[in-house]
């Protein structure tokens, strides 16, 4: 009996700082590009632990993202893939103005599964020693797009056009080439770089003249308007620490 | 014009996906039927439930197992490759492969049914007048299980009009071979083409009405018929 008591008096206690813990620290729900989901992970475990508010992460694309928070989307901050979302968002007035800004520069690379398959200088392209390359579908995906801008710089459109396979996402990009169904495609770094290494196969890390900068903007939507775990969020995301987090998948930042 | 070429391509594309298809699981379900409808074996209820496993199972589930298993690093895929032949994914003939599998249960249990209903009676007579087993099937419980054929047929068509994810996994998105009108749907709304994407949904809408009012109709004058 007496036990029972003290179990109950704990769990009174217990409740009592959950709530009290609830009351002083922000809950933020995060729209995520499906490329930074590894290191918002990260972010989103640090910035709990440095500021005691939560962020709660959905992935996806950012089209459908989009067609989302126009539909009502309970999301008060868009991390998105590139940067001309967030400034539409601006422009219809679901987002607040002045809160955009690049979180992260993205880069593309060739890669593939085989281990010197794709050479440092993408001379594999030319060769055609392969029979699938994948890449994101460049209407839906800004590294689709980033892919067939370097591909055009190149001028092998027409030969590579055959054999090109696209995937709806980067993920999917990704995915067709680490099942082997196509030797070789165009990836976001963010997506093969671990600890700040190419985890395996072999890559050529395209060069940032080959396509227009891969800017992914972030910016608080009009549903987080006076929401202190948002504003703590965009704060976090311009942190040196965040930045660490980011560079070790290959992102880089605007200086 | 509210189609743009590459909606005409899908269109066309889907249609044929979805008669191929039919015609394949017509011929595949209708001995699988014909054995799941006669057999006291005790293999018949594992059959059946890997029959009725698209129907619970997520299309993109099954799009993941058959991109892998047909890629080069898959079962079938390397057993493709050493019979010199090419890998499925991102081809037609890949997209009526996952076809089958996904309406599979759309053409079997519709037969099933129809050689349920047909019973044993009639091809029991049969043979007393002496028609080999395979002579009653065709001159007999074919025609009786009529119904059932129809029905099959609809709904394996529909519901190939409407796939998406295996398609999704595996096309590869490519005109004239794997895009078909549910991804290109897709394609429009990501990329904020919603006008483009309400015209293809509406035309998916409309047709999916009007095959099941076609075959509800044709279901109600066949009970009249037979009452």
């Amino acid at each position: 009996m007496v036990v029972k008591t003290k179990s109950l008096v704990g769990l009174c206690v217990l409740l009592g700082a959950l709530f009290a813990g609830l009351c002083q620290a922000g809950e933020v729900r995060v729209a995520v590009a499906a490329n930074v989901s590894a290191p918002m992970q990260k972010i989103a475990a640090a910035f709990a632990q440095d500021t005691g508010h939560s962020a709660v992460l959905s992935f996806g694309s950012t089209g459908k993202f989009y067609a989302q928070i126009r539909n009502g989307a309970p999301f008060q901050v868009l991390l998105a893939a590139d940067d001309a979302t967030p400034a539409r968002l601006e422009k219809d007035g679901l987002a607040l103005a002045g809160t955009r800004f690049t979180y992260a520069t993205g880069r593309l690379v060739l890669w593939s599964r085989q281990p010197g398959l794709v050479d440092g200088a993408g001379d594999v392209l030319r060769s055609g020693a392969f029979g699938h390359i994948a890449i994101a579908d460049p209407k839906l995906a800004p590294y689709g797009a980033a892919a067939m801008e370097t591909i055009n710089t190149l001028g092998l459109l027409a030969t590579l056009q055959p054999r090109m396979v696209q995937g709806e996402s980067i993920a999917q990009a990704y995915q067709y080439v680490a099942s082997g169904n196509a030797e070789l495609g165009f990836v976001a770094l963010s997506q093969v770089m671990l600890d700040g290494k190419i985890s395996e196969g072999s890559a050529w890390v395209v060069p940032v003249d080959l396509h227009a900068p891969l800017r992914q903007d972030a910016i608080v939507l009009a549903t987080g308007t006076g929401n202190a775990a948002a504003v703590a969020l965009v704060a976090y995301l311009k942190s040196d620490k965040a930045h660490a987090i980011l560079r070790a998948y290959g992102y880089e930042f605007p200086r | 014009m509210p189609f743009n070429a590459a909606d005409l391509g899908a269109i066309w594309l889907t249609l044929k996906l979805a008669s191929v298809t039919t015609a394949v699981l017509l011929v595949l379900a209708t001995p699988l039927a014909w054995w799941l409808a006669q057999t006291p074996s005790r293999w018949r209820a594992p059959v059946a439930a890997v029959v009725a496993l698209p129907l619970v199972l997520p299309p993109t589930v099954l799009g993941f197992y058959l991109l892998v298993s047909l890629g080069p690093h898959g079962a079938i895929g390397q057993f493709m490759q050493s019979l010199g032949l090419g890998l499925l994914p991102f081809t037609f003939g890949g997209l009526v492969l996952g076809s089958v599998v996904y309406s599979l249960p759309f053409a079997v249990q519709p037969l099933q049914h129809a050689f349920e209903a047909v019973g044993k009676r009639p091809m029991e007579v049969a043979a007393s007048l002496r028609a080999s087993p395979l002579d009653a099937f065709l001159t007999v419980a074919l025609p009786l299980a009529r119904p059932g054929f129809v029905t099959a047929a609809i709904l394996t068509f529909a519901h190939t009009v409407g796939e998406f994810g295996v398609v999704l996994m595996m096309g590869g998105n490519i005109a004239g071979q794997t895009q078909v009108v549910s991804t290109q749907i897709y394609a429009h709304v990501e990329a904020l083409e919603y006008t483009q994407a309400h015209w293809l949904s509406a035309g998916m809408v409309v047709f999916s009405f009007v095959v099941l009012i076609g075959l509800n109709l044709f279901n109600a004058r066949r009970t009249r018929v037979v009452l």
